[in-house]
Formats: structure tokens, C-alpha cells, sequence
């Protein structure tokens, strides 16, 4: 657990950084990873990684993000949320609102280019409530789009809903000491009933039919995907590298201790006098709004945004991330999003080979899970510090 | 060549035949033969139109002859047939090339004809339905119980006034008690709705009320059907129902729309139209003196108008004040369509009444329906009940072990056809596969990780969606079908509102039979004591000579078997599919958690109150489950902030911690 004693003395007084080689290991190794993605895509030179392989990487980025948070909150904290894809899908609801409402609002303005007269404010919004509403036989914009003609309101909705939302729901769990597998399961019935209410068609969010055409930027339509893949991966990286150091910082302190001894005895915490609860509930909530900002990131990526993203076996998939990764390891976290993920797109995408075992052909798509499945078994029961030990083990080996 | 000679001696016989039947005049001595009854009307039937049929039947039916109506039926039917030469009717049977002409008096084959021999006589519909009216009476009194009953329904799809007298006439003779009750039960419902006589109407309709059967309840509504109507005053013979009041029982809007409709008033006029109407005056890139690009905005539009009225090159619109003036002339007003009010008066009180049994009915039926949802969610959650409950492993392939019995009932019926006893062969048999399943599972996984309960969550998840994808590979992704043996196929109904299936009662039953074992091998066996000592203390308990570890996996053993069965009888009545587990597993925890952990009779609380909320929501809104599962589980999260340990909450040392 403790890498300080490895750290060599650069300044008197060890600052945060030197205090922590790791993180500057990752971020190095994220530098240079956005740079040689950047060099190698196809929007900005060498046409060796295609337009939809950096999109995928940008939201592998996103999804290692999520997952950053996901560890501070259970790998540090001890809550095994299984709602923080819950608030990943509402940062990219609120994203994508924004982006819907601002791209039909130009298809609507164009199309009375050619009318002889000017339409009235009224005209063009009930123009664009069709166009959006059409598909759940709705003509009117529901009052949750008040803000959506707005970037600004749009973006301040990206932190404030799922933030609101783990104020609110943090608050009544933590006072009321639901603890454990409780809160697990409570989350879980959260982020069930957030499902199930996104799945109506009537609830102002287009139903099953979620937010489509969301890769399509208003006032950056004239610029080619394949450079605006490349912007967004680099603004993934970006937060993911902000967001790897927000934590790291937060657990190293202090505060870091706070939240480790609350995961290992909340109640000696609690009679040496600390606020658990408080302390309890700053870390789902920030953890929530870091998530809600990732998935803002990531949707405008994927291009289309629907309730079955927030299902919530997504965050269980998060959990199984953090465990194969390594909890209590930021890096670890990472490791493991970015691994299970993209190994998940290759296996099910078909770009594993089929193995033929002469009597039986294994073909990945449908063995794959069984693998995952049967892979996160053997984690849990024989490694559980996860690829993230790995890297503790050679560390300490040298 | 062979062929054609037959064919021709066969039809020569077939000739032969026809013409000594028909000159055989000794039959008509006892009675009048079928065949010269008809024959005076022999243009008419052969060639019917529907204005000139009436009398022909009127005079065939008082001819009294027994096989009339028979003849009649058939002809209705297309399926008689006439001989152009002799203009001779018979009945006929087609064999594919050939028809086999019947006598119609004697009911004997007359050999074969080609079908360009005869010619069919088609009715058309109209006709028809002049005929299947006269023959009613005789339905009714037909001696065969069948067609009376046919008759009956038949009056039942299409009344009117004229059936009233033959429906009444065929009761006395009416040798069939069940027949006799229907025919008592049409006649009221037909006097109600056409009765001639006001008093008998008016009985009748007394009778009908608090009457929840789908026929009573149509006729009355009917005879309280309302039209819309718009007058400049209510008029006095008319039967009102209610005047409406424009603004509260109907919107100006609305009531402008109806003027329109009944063009008392001109049409308003929309944005629509307005911006079409503006758009052919453009005059120099101005409309009416206001330039193009400020008509924008609805002021600058009115304004534009106003000027193109002045100018006197648009018609005047309709305004708002003069939308408000011209709803103001008119009252508004619904009236039945039935004249009389006193019938109506009848009809309304009638109404009320059989709404009132109506809701009491319904509400009956919702509780039935909570039951049944009840039930099946103690079934699917009373495994988790010993596992999560009792011993405190959370374990995510709950679902999957359902889906396994599922998928095992599934299996059987491929070997054992009979469904009955399919049924009592995966019963067991899905116990004991899952009982394996859930040993395996045990010694393998579970056991390491007693001590890390948040990781049992995860590695059960692991083994979830691969035996997910594993059920996937093995049966594919549509859904398969267990199906339920005949006396379980059907359903229990006490009236047109109240029923539930027969599916769902057994379901009931299995939940039932399912807590009184439980309780007993909880409560009352040696196993179930150690199950109980292992769990409060496991220390103690192995130090008394338990054996933890046995205990542990015949616990869980139990509690997977018991989902296993659970999965059988799930899948009875629902889709054999690999994610059919997973839709069942947060609400079984929830089952669990809301009615307190570690107690059996708390899954039963949970379940209930689950099961009856979530019929109860729906029932404010049927057409969306979706919102009610939402609110559902809304609720359960609030529901846990009150009392965090559940209904049933255990006190004491048995709570552990």
C-alpha cells in the first residue's frame, strides 16, 4: 500500500507530487500514450488508427475515468456503489440534450430559410419539439428542456443532476446507516428505477429510443469526424488526467486516511470523533459528479445515448472493472476499464480468432462472457488485488 | 378414353335416376312434397332480390312443411342447387370435379353431375339476412339444442325490436332448463333496450341494475348513450342529459370547434393559416406596410392582417373576442338519444348501481391479482430468503438458478410429452439440478469467501453471466416454451370481472405448500436447528459438534433447490429465456430487504407488500407498468429509510449485529 518509501528526496519538503511517484508514472504514460494516438490518427496525419478506433479509445478513456471514481469510492471508501454508470448515463443525457435541442434547432432554421415569411420564436421551438418529440407521438417540449437551448445551463445540469442526485439519495442512505450489501442492493434499486422510468416514452427523454446524432457537434458541422475524434480523445485525456490527479491528491492527505479507515472500521472512525457520514457522503457526491462529467465526454463519442446504458448490470460490469484492475489502486482502476473494455469490444466485435478444438469451435462472441464471467471468479478468489498487485509486486521487487 | 365412358354412363344413370324421382307421384300421398311446395316459387328462389323475397318466404313458412327451414338454412348457406331443364331444386355435395346431387325430400344421393349442370343459387347478402331473421322463430324451436343456443347468440349479436315476440313465444316450450334461463336473460335485455311497453321497459331495466355482465352493461349504456349538441336554446321536447358550461365542462376552444363543426360558426383561423394568408400579399418585401423580416412575431403579424382587412383585401377573421361572442349565442348541451326520460332516468339509476358492484368486483379482482404477484415473488425470493436471509451470502446467480429449473421443466417436456407428468418429474428434478448447482457453487467459490461478503457479490456476479451466456450457447436466445398441462391451462372465473388463471392459483399454492416446509424444517427438524446455531454463532455451534461447512452447503443447497422449483413454476407461466433470472433478481432482493433479513416470514411480508403496491399503482395507471415498477422501487428506497431493517425486523441476539 505505501510507496513513499521508495520515493527518492527531489525537494526538501515532499511535495504532493514527489510524494506520489506513481501518479506522475501515469501521467507521463497517458502523455505519451495521447501522443502517439494523436500522431498515428487519421484526423491528424499517419492513417494508421481509423476515425471509429480513436473514438474508441477516447471513450475507453471516458470509461477509465468512471472507473478512477468508481475506485476511490469503493476501493477507498468502502461503498460498493452500484450506481455511478446511473450518474455516467445522466451526465450524458444532459450532454446530449444540448446537443439534440442545438442540431435540430439549425435543421429547423434552415428549413424556413426558403419560407417567405419569418417564423416566430413559437414556430421554430414547436418545429423542434416535432422533430425530437415526433418518434414518442409528442408534439411539446417537456418542461425538463427548458435549459437545453443553452450550452452553458446544459453543461451546469452535467454536474448538477447526478451531483443533486448522490446529495439526495447519499444523504438518506448514510444517515439512516444502511451499510454493506444494503447499500449495494439500494443502489442497485436506484439505478433500477432510474432505468425503468428513462424507458417511458411519456417521462420527456424519448423512451427507449434515448438521444441519437449526438456525434454530430452544432457550429462544427463543416469540421470531419475524424478531427473532432481526435478533440475529443484529447479532451478525455484531458479529464482523465485532471480528474487522476483531483483523486490521488484527495486520498493522499489526510483526508486520504479519513475515507481508508472509515473502509476498514467506519465505527472506530466514528468515536475518534469524525463525521463519517459527511465524509461518506463528499466522496459519493464528487465521485458522482466526476462520473456525470465523464459520461458527457463519452456520449457525444459513442453518438447515441439510450436507457439500457444505465441498466444496471452497466455498474456491476464498473465494479468488475475496478476488482479485475485492482481496487485501492488508482492506476489499478485504469488498468482494468482499460483492459476489460477494450478486450470486451475485441472478443465480442469478432476480432478474436475462433478456436478450433476438433470437435468444438469456440467462437469468442458467445464465449467471451463465460470467459469474463468465469475470469472475474478466479480474480476474486485468487487475486484479490487484481492486475494493480501486479505493478505492487514488481515495484517492490526491485 | 376409357374415362369419358364411365363418365357419360354415370351421368346417364345420374339423369335416369333424377327423372324417375321425380315421376314417382306416389310420394306425395302422405304429404305434400318439399319439392312442389317450392316449385310455384321456383323464378323467385332461384333468382332472389331482397325486395321482393319477403312475401316468398312468408308463404313457404306458412306452409308448414317440416323440412322447410332445413331448406331454407341451406339455401341461405349457397348450398342449393338447380337443374336449368326442369327448374328442379337439390342439395349437393362437391367431390372436387363432380357434385353428388341429394334429393331434398328423401335425403338419398341422386348420383353425379358435372358442376356446369346445375347451377348454384347464390343470395346476396341482403337477402340473406331477410331469410336467417324469418327463420329465427324456428331456430328457436328447432329440436336439435345446438341451433337453439346458436339462435340465441345470434339475436345477442344483432338485436332489434322484431325479435322480442318469437324469443318470448319459444320460452314455455322450452324443454332445457340452461336454454330456458338464457332465453329468460335475452328476453329481459331486449324488452329493456326495444320493449313496446313502457312499464315493461322500465322493469326490466330495474332488473338489469347492479348486473356486472358485459350484455347488461352494454345495453344500459347504450340506453344512456349521449350526442353533443349545440343549439341557440336548449329545446324543450328534447331529452337533456346536462347542459355544459362553456369554461368548465368545455373550453372555448372546443366549444368554437363545435359551432364550426355544425357550421354555426365560421372556422378560426391558425398560425398556419395566417402566416399562408400573409405570404400571398407580399407586396415589395412588405406585407400590409410591415417589412418581411419583422414578422416574427405574432403582434407584428396581427398587425400586418389588421392592415390587409382594412385594405379590404382579406376577409375578416375570427378573433378572439369574436370566437367569445359567438360561443356565448349558443348553449352547449349533451341529450340521449333514447327520447324518453323517464326510460333514461331508469337507465342512469341502474347504471349507478352496477357501477358500485362494478368497483366492488374490481377491487376484488386487483386483490386476487396482488395475491398472485405476491406469490410469485415469495417464490422466486424465498431461496434468497435462506441464503441471503439466513446465512448472509448475497448471491446474483439466485436468478440464474431459477432459470436453470426453467430451463430444466423445458428439458423433461422434450422427453416426457405428457405434461402432467413432466410437470411431476421436473419438479424434483429441478430441485435436485439446482441443489448440485448450488453444493458446487459452495464448495468452490462461496466457501472462500465468507468473511468478504462485498465479494461474494462480485464473484457471484462472475458465475451469473457466464451460466447466462452459457444457457445462451446451449438454448439460444428466443424463448422456449414450458407449457402447462390442460387442467392448469384454464382459468377460475366467478364473473366477467373477477377471474384469475388456474396457473396463477397453483402458483399460490406452491408458495403456500413452500412456507409451511420451510417453517417446519426451520423450526421443527434437527437440520433446520443447526442451520439456525451455524448462523447466530458458528463458532459455538461447531464447538457443540455442528459441522459448519455441512451446514453451510446443504443450506445453501436448500435455498438454490427451492429456486430451482421456483424457476419451474416461473416459467409455467412466463418465458423460458437465459435473462428470465436476471428481470427477477433486484426485485427478489428487494423482497427480501424490505421485509427484514433472517426471517422467513419476513420474505412473506416483503413479497406481499410488494406484490400488492406494485397491482396498486398500476391500478391508477394500467397502461404503464413500467411507471409502477418505478414508483415501486422508489417507495422501497424510502421505505428503507424508515425502517432500515424491514417489516419483520429480528430483535435481540438473533440480530446479530
Amino acid at each position: 500500500m505505501t510507496t513513499q518509501d521508495t520515493a527518492p528526496d527531489i525537494a526538501p519538503r515532499k511535495s504532493f507530487l514527489a510524494a506520489n511517484p506513481s501518479v506522475l508514472w501515469f501521467l507521463g504514460a497517458l502523455g505519451l500514450f495521447t501522443l502517439c494516438v494523436s500522431v498515428l490518427a487519421e484526423g491528424f496525419g499517419l492513417p494508421v488508427l481509423s476515425t471509429s478506433m480513436v473514438k474508441i479509445l477516447g471513450m475507453t478513456l471516458c470509461l477509465c475515468l468512471i472507473a478512477v471514481a468508481m475506485d476511490v469510492v469503493w476501493g477507498y471508501c468502502g461503498i460498493l456503489s452500484l450506481g455511478h454508470f446511473a450518474f455516467f448515463g445522466l451526465g450524458g443525457y444532459a450532454i446530449g440534450m444540448w446537443l439534440m435541442y442545438a442540431r435540430t434547432e439549425g435543421i429547423v432554421i434552415d428549413s424556413f430559410e426558403n419560407a417567405p415569411i419569418p417564423p416566430t420564436q413559437t414556430e421554430i421551438t414547436d418545429a423542434i419539439a416535432t422533430q425530437i418529440f415526433g418518434v414518442v407521438g409528442s408534439n411539446d417540449l417537456p418542461a425538463l428542456w427548458v435549459f437545453a437551448h443553452s450550452l452553458p445551463l446544459q453543461l451546469a445540469m452535467v454536474v448538477l443532476v447526478p451531483g443533486l442526485l448522490a446529495l439526495v439519495f447519499g444523504w438518506l442512505a448514510f444517515r439512516s446507516r444502511v451499510t454493506g450489501v444494503y447499500l449495494s442492493i439500494l443502489t442497485q434499486a436506484m439505478t433500477l428505477a432510474l432505468s425503468l422510468y428513462l424507458f417511458q416514452n411519456d417521462t420527456g427523454l424519448r423512451g427507449n429510443n434515448g438521444l441519437s446524432g449526438l456525434q454530430n457537434i452544432p457550429g462544427l458541422l463543416d469540421v470531419p469526424q475524424s478531427t473532432l475524434a481526435l478533440w475529443f480523445f484529447w479532451a478525455s485525456a484531458l479529464a482523465l488526467g485532471l480528474g487522476y490527479l483531483l483523486f490521488a491528491w484527495l486520498v493522499s492527505g489526510k483526508f486520504g486516511s479519513v475515507i481508508r479507515g472509515i473502509r476498514d472500521n467506519e465505527a472506530r472512525v466514528r468515536f475518534l470523533g469524525y463525521h463519517v457520514e459527511h465524509y461518506k457522503l463528499l466522496i459519493f457526491t464528487l465521485t458522482a459528479i466526476v462520473s456525470g462529467l465523464a459520461g458527457a465526454l463519452y456520449y457525444p463519442q459513442a453518438g447515441i445515448i439510450n436507457p439500457a446504458e444505465i441498466a444496471p448490470i452497466a455498474s456491476i460490469y464498473l465494479a468488475v472493472w475496478v476488482a479485475i484492475g485492482g481496487r485501492g489502486r488508482l492506476y489499478g482502476a485504469v488498468i482494468g476499464a482499460a483492459v476489460v473494455s477494450l478486450a470486451s469490444s475485441w472478443f465480442t466485435g469478432g476480432g478474436a480468432p475462433n478456436v478450433d478444438l476438433g470437435f468444438y469451435v469456440i467462437n469468442w462472441t458467445d464465449w467471451w462472457l463465460v470467459l469474463l464471467g468465469l475470469g472475474f471468479v478466479a480474480v476474486t478468489l485468487f487475486f484479490p488485488r487484481g492486475i494493480g498487485g501486479l505493478f505492487d509486486y514488481l515495484v517492490r521487487a526491485k | 378414353m376409357r374415362f369419358t365412358a364411365l363418365f357419360a354412363r354415370v351421368i346417364a344413370i345420374a339423369i335416369l335416376f333424377a327423372c324417375s324421382v321425380v315421376w314417382r307421384p306416389g310420394d306425395a300421398v302422405a304429404q305434400e312434397s318439399l319439392q312442389s311446395v317450392l316449385l310455384p316459387h321456383k323464378a323467385e328462389l332461384s333468382d332472389p332480390s331482397r325486395r321482393t323475397i319477403g312475401p316468398v318466404i312468408a308463404s313457404l313458412l306458412a306452409s308448414d312443411h317440416p323440412a322447410i327451414s332445413d331448406f331454407l338454412r341451406k339455401w341461405e348457406a349457397r348450398e342449393v342447387y338447380q337443374r336449368p331443364g326442369d327448374g328442379l331444386f337439390f342439395y349437393a355435395e362437391d367431390t372436387g370435379e363432380s357434385l353428388t346431387l341429394i334429393d331434398i325430400d328423401t335425403g338419398e344421393a341422386m348420383g353425379q353431375v358435372g358442376s356446369r349442370e346445375v347451377d348454384q343459387i347464390k343470395p346476396n347478402a341482403g337477402v340473406r339476412r331477410e331469410v336467417a331473421a324469418a327463420l329465427v322463430p324456428f331456430e328457436l324451436n328447432a329440436p336439435d339444442p345446438a341451433r337453439r343456443a346458436e339462435a340465441l347468440e345470434a339475436i345477442a349479436r344483432s338485436a332489434d325490436a322484431s325479435q322480442i315476440a318469437p324469443l318470448a313465444a319459444s320460452i314455455d316450450s322450452e324443454p332445457d332448463a340452461d336454454l330456458k334461463a338464457r332465453k329468460h336473460r335475452l328476453l329481459a335485455l331486449l324488452t329493456a333496450q326495444f320493449g313496446a311497453d313502457k312499464a315493461d321497459r322500465l322493469a326490466a331495466i330495474d332488473a338489469l341494475s347492479g348486473d356486472t355482465s358485459i350484455e347488461a352493461r352494454s345495453v344500459l349504456n347504450q340506453l344512456t348513450a349521449r350526442r353533443d349538441a349545440v343549439a341557440q336554446t336548449v329545446p324543450e321536447n328534447a331529452n337533456i342529459a346536462r347542459v355544459l358550461m362553456v369554461g368548465s365542462d368545455i373550453t372555448p376552444p372546443e366549444a368554437h370547434d363545435r359551432l364550426v363543426a355544425n357550421e354555426l360558426a365560421p372556422p378560426r383561423q391558425t398560425a398556419t393559416d395566417l402566416r399562408d394568408v400573409l405570404a400571398q400579399h407580399i407586396v415589395d418585401g412588405r406585407v400590409g406596410g410591415v417589412p418581411l423580416h419583422r414578422l416574427n412575431t405574432v403582434e407584428n403579424r396581427a398587425i400586418a392582417y389588421e392592415a390587409l382587412e382594412a385594405a379590404g383585401t382579406v376577409p375578416p377573421r375570427a378573433a378572439e373576442d369574436e370566437v367569445a361572442r359567438a360561443v356565448a349565442a349558443y348553449v352547449f348541451y349533451e341529450e340521449y338519444r333514447e327520447p324518453d326520460p323517464d326510460i333514461t332516468n331508469a337507465a342512469e339509476a341502474a347504471l349507478t348501481a352496477t357501477s358500485r358492484m362494478l368497483g366492488i368486483y374490481q377491487t376484488l379482482d386487483l386483490l386476487l391479482d396482488g395475491v398472485s404477484l405476491a406469490s410469485i415473488f415469495f417464490l422466486a425470493a424465498i431461496g434468497l430468503a435462506i441464503t441471503f436471509g439466513v446465512m448472509g451470502v448475497i448471491n446474483m446467480a439466485h436468478g440464474e438458478f431459477i432459470m436453470m429449473g426453467a430451463y430444466t421443466g423445458y428439458v423433461v417436456q422434450l422427453f416426457v410429452p405428457d405434461y402432467t407428468l413432466s410437470l411431476l418429474i421436473a419438479l424434483p428434478l429441478a430441485f435436485a439440478v439446482t441443489f448440485g448447482a448450488g453444493v458446487t457453487m459452495e464448495r468452490l467459490v462461496i466457501r472462500h469467501l465468507y468473511k468478504r461478503p462485498l465479494e461474494t457479490l462480485l464473484a457471484t456476479f462472475g458465475i451469473s453471466i457466464a451460466l447466462q451466456q452459457l444457457a445462451k450457447n446451449i438454448f439460444g436466445t428466443q424463448a422456449r416454451p414450458l407449457t402447462a398441462p390442460d387442467w392448469l391451462g384454464g382459468a377460475i372465473t366467478l364473473n366477467d370481472i373477477v377471474g384469475i388463471s388456474t396457473i396463477r392459483v397453483a402458483i399460490f399454492v406452491l408458495a403456500l405448500i413452500f412456507l409451511a416446509l420451510l417453517l417446519y424444517i426451520l423450526k421443527r427438524t434437527r437440520l433446520g436447528l443447526e442451520v439456525r446455531a451455524v448462523t447466530q454463532n458458528p463458532g459455538m455451534a461447531a464447538s457443540m459438534g455442528i459441522n459448519p461447512d455441512r451446514i453451510n452447503m446443504l443450506t445453501f443447497g436448500l435455498g438454490s433447490g427451492i429456486a430451482g422449483i421456483a424457476g419451474v413454476a416461473i416459467g409455467l407461466y412466463a418465458q423460458v429465456t437465459s435473462e428470465m433470472g436476471a428481470n427477477y433478481i433486484v426485485q427478489s432482493f428487494m423482497t427480501v430487504v424490505v421485509g427484514g433479513v433472517g426471517n422467513v416470514w419476513g420474505t412473506l411480508a416483503g413479497a406481499s407488500m410488494i406484490g400488492f403496491l406494485q397491482k396498486g399503482i398500476e391500478w391508477f395507471n394500467p397502461s404503464n407498468t413500467l411507471a409502477a415498477q418505478t414508483y415501486m422501487v422508489l417507495f422501497v428506497i424510502l421505505f428503507i429509510q424508515v425502517r432500515p431493517k424491514g417489516i419483520v425486523a429480528l430483535k435481540g441476539r438473533a440480530a446479530g449485529d
